[in-house]
């Protein structure tokens, strides 16, 4: 299935869900936010979080910035 | 004499708060952090690479640092409030600095949406720092939604002009004497920034002046010195302007 992931449009596998989706593109976990179509997912909910085809997911972390 | 800064409750030994960004190394950056005496740093929120591996830039700041990311980059409200929240998820922070811009040619903030951001994130329970035009009627929206400060630009972002308009700065602090006023933005020389505090301000947040400078260690050291001389001359209180001298030396009694 399709997602959007970060503006990119990515393959990923069905019945995956956000844990498993950071895990597989070697994204970091650690002080990251996970939006999950405009709305931000707690990391405790990660694992339960199910990833559905045409989903738009955002993750963030910090850079410079003023 | 005992002159803590206090913000929403948190006490900072410096008024000088600092950015993160356009710094040539890591390395420059920790050294002016360090030189600058500052105690509340800046950080931008950011999509992750998908392509290559990162490291964290928050581990190149100073764990004591109080760090307070920005919704720089965004040009309305809803997407101010959707980095704040992520931010807030990401650091386990409530501050956020909010920024809205307007548009891209001079970063000015969209003022309206700021303010309706605002709203919104002080009911969510945030700690909203909203970067602003200086314009005294928009200070007092913003604390009247329930901003602990007002952060009113002294020229556009990364301009380096200084203070454009003085009489706004002032006219805001003599009409809101308890609010917390930051100047942020436009600063580029210390002397822009001893303006700013000599006018009032409580505390400056700049990025560029520092970053941009050929030595940022030293320029980091000039704008500490600077944010304290303006405010030590802010709380010990101008002399009268005037048209005419007034001699400092007696009249009386000199030769003839």
């Amino acid at each position: 299935m399709n997602i959007l992931l970060n503006g990119e449009t990515r393959d990923v596998p069905d019945e995956i869900n956000l844990d498993q989706l950071l895990e597989q593109l070697s994204l970091p976990s650690q002080r990251v936010a996970v939006e999950l179509n405009k709305t931000v997912v707690r990391r405790a909910d990660w694992t339960t979080t199910k990833v559905c085809d045409s989903d738009t997911i955002e993750v963030i972390h910090f850079v410079g910035g003023g | 004499m005992s002159d803590i800064f206090t913000l929403a409750g948190r006490e900072f030994r410096s008024r000088l708060i600092i950015g993160t960004g356009k710094y040539r190394s890591h390395d420059e950056m920790k050294a002016a952090h360090k030189a600058s005496g500052a105690d509340m740093v800046t950080v931008a929120v950011n999509r992750v690479p998908l392509d290559r591996k990162t490291e964290s830039f928050l581990d190149h700041l100073d764990p004591s640092m109080h760090i307070l990311p920005n919704t720089a980059g965004c040009y309305d409200a809803d997407h101010a409030i959707r980095t704040a929240r992520l931010a807030r998820e990401a650091l386990e922070t409530d501050w956020i600095k909010l920024e809205v811009i307007g548009d891209p040619i001079t970063l000015l903030p969209d003022n309206e949406q700021t303010l309706e951001a605002a709203r919104v994130l002080v009911n969510e329970g945030f700690i909203v720092l909203p970067y602003f035009t200086d314009d005294l009627i928009m200070a007092k929206k913003l604390l009247d939604a329930g901003c602990p400060a007002v952060m009113p630009l002294a020229a556009p972002i990364g301009s380096g002009m200084g203070v454009q308009n003085p009489a706004n700065l002032k006219i805001m602090r003599e009409q809101l004497p308890d609010a917390t006023i930051i100047v942020d933005a436009g600063v580029g020389v210390p002397s822009d920034a001893a303006i700013a505090m000599e006018l009032g301000a409580d505390a400056i947040l700049m990025n560029t002046a520092i970053a941009e400078s050929r030595e940022p260690e030293q320029m980091a050291t000039a704008m500490k010195l600077a944010v304290e001389a303006g405010r030590l001359a802010y709380l010990a209180g101008r002399m009268p302007k005037r048209l005419y001298a007034s001699a400092s030396s007696p009249i009386e009694g000199a030769i003839r």
